[in-house]
């Protein structure tokens, strides 16, 4: 067996980061367009709104019935077919696409549990005083409903961080995506796989850091 | 004055009020008692609009509102002019001691924060709750908690405030000090509707109790006379009961 060739190892970090940012966008981008459907898709279940409730159940069936590669290949592969419009996607657009779907899906249901877990006794309170309900929501429920969603959704955000990977069967070179080429180049695979999985790891302790930070300082207010 | 004429409630088919016609002056403080499921906490509710009564009729002040078809404005103006005190204190888990007696103050009145806070500190210092203005609820005591719940129903500056079971989700070593404030609101004369099965409470510092069974007012009048000599057997029958369990109630 070789020894590792860690300074191969130690020159593919900066090469590989200077893919990172492609990445964080996909994902950062992803993320932000996933909460605001999610929000869409949780505040219609929780309002039970007639019609529109039964189409989010579907959108929400789907999009957690289906592997995440099956729907970015349809997108990006499958849609242009349909629609000649579409024939100009590029494989960004159609992960971003791709990710804010999948995950919204998941996050709806998680943020539509946090608004419910607000003791219901809180909104009585709040009417009883005299509170119209966007007061309500905004002053009471939000802020606690964000509390209980918090520790969920950086888990979706972290597990999104990983599946930009994915964008690298669309052609994308994404930090997966450079890994592949630079092992495809050095024969090297091990080395740059290793070295790419530390990258990725790095990144999501980095974030679980920055959510034990944030869950404790939602928590002062709960401190017995 | 507050005016309840007819008020119905129903739940799917069965009926919880059925027809309460209520008057109560300005500095009244009135018990209501009856067995549980017998629509106290219902009529309570209804007049806050926590519940919406199916039919009746409202008035306090110059509000006055059909029960039955209450517009959205109404139901707001009602709820303004009644302050709720809840069994399980209800306060905002995500505020302090402070912030849970003048969020309605800065919310709905929409008072600058300055005045809000100088009033709030107020209310603590009458609650006995100087120290805790920074406390979360789930820092404090069960007393505390529900003292607390009163101060915020004492900054709406309601007409009246409605007490629904304030003490019975209390340890017994917390019952005194909130009692002992709700006696302290009485002797200020301040309006009050008191659901409760504190029958010594009723005694001491109710100008009037009210006796409910079966969603109807069967019997009230001062507690001297209710507790004493009451005419309906259902009274007799809930007071013997209710009284066999608690200390004496010579006077």
């Amino acid at each position: 067996m070789n020894v590792l060739d860690v300074d191969y190892m130690l020159g593919l970090v900066p090469v590989l980061l200077s893919y990172l940012p492609l990445t964080l966008e996909m994902a950062g981008a992803g993320m932000v367009l996933a909460l605001i459907l999610a929000c869409l898709l949780a505040v219609v279940r929780v309002l039970a709104i007639p019609g529109l409730n039964a189409l989010t159940l579907l959108f929400i069936s789907f999009f957690r019935g289906t592997p995440l590669l099956v729907q970015l290949f349809l997108f990006y592969y499958g849609l242009p077919q349909l629609f000649s419009a579409l024939t100009e996607i590029n494989g960004i657009t159609a992960t971003i696409l791709g990710l804010t779907l999948h995950f919204s899906a998941y996050m709806a249901e998680s943020i539509r549990a946090a608004i419910v877990g607000v003791d219901r006794s809180q909104t009585e309170a709040a009417l009883s005083i005299g509170m119209t309900n966007g007061q309500l929501m905004r002053r009471i429920v939000l802020p606690q409903a964000t509390r209980i969603a918090v520790p969920t959704l950086m888990n979706y955000f972290i597990d999104m961080i990983k599946a930009t990977s994915l964008a690298f069967t669309l052609g994308v070179t994404e930090l997966m995506g450079a890994t592949q080429k630079e092992a495809a180049g050095s024969f090297l695979y091990f080395e740059a796989f290793i070295t790419v999985a530390v990258i990725y790891w790095g990144i999501v302790e980095l974030l679980a850091w920055l959510q034990r930070r944030l869950e404790a300082r939602f928590n002062e207010a709960y401190q017995r | 004055m507050i005016v309840v004429e007819g008020l119905i409630k129903h739940f799917q088919d069965s009926a919880v009020l059925s027809g309460i016609d209520l008057q109560i002056q300005q500095g009244e403080i009135i018990v209501v008692i009856g067995p549980s499921g017998t629509g106290k906490s219902t009529l309570l509710r209804c007049l806050n609009f926590l519940e919406r009564p199916d039919a009746g009729r409202i008035r306090i002040g110059n509000l006055d509102v059909d029960a039955a078809r209450p517009r959205k404005a109404d139901i707001l103006a009602l709820r303004r002019a009644t302050a709720f005190v809840f069994q399980n204190y209800a306060l905002f888990a995500n505020k302090t001691a402070l912030e849970n007696i003048i969020e309605g103050l800065i919310v709905v009145n929409r008072w600058p924060k300055a005045k809000a806070q100088a009033r709030g500190r107020e209310i603590l210092e009458r609650i006995g709750l100087a120290d805790k203005a920074d406390a979360y609820p789930a820092s404090l005591s069960g007393g505390q908690q529900q003292r607390v719940g009163i101060g915020r129903a004492m900054a709406a500056q309601a007409e009246v405030i409605l007490f629904d079971e304030p003490t019975s989700s209390l340890d017994p070593e917390w019952v005194e000090e909130v009692l002992g404030l709700m006696k302290q609101l009485a002797e200020e004369r301040q309006t009050m509707l008191v659901v409760t099965h504190e029958m010594a409470f009723a005694r001491d510092v109710a100008d009037r109790v009210i006796f409910m069974e079966g969603g109807r007012i069967v019997e009230q009048g001062p507690p001297s006379e209710l507790f004493s000599a009451p005419r309906d057997p259902r009274t007799r029958d809930f007071l013997r009961k209710v009284l066999a369990n608690q200390a004496p109630l010579e006077s």
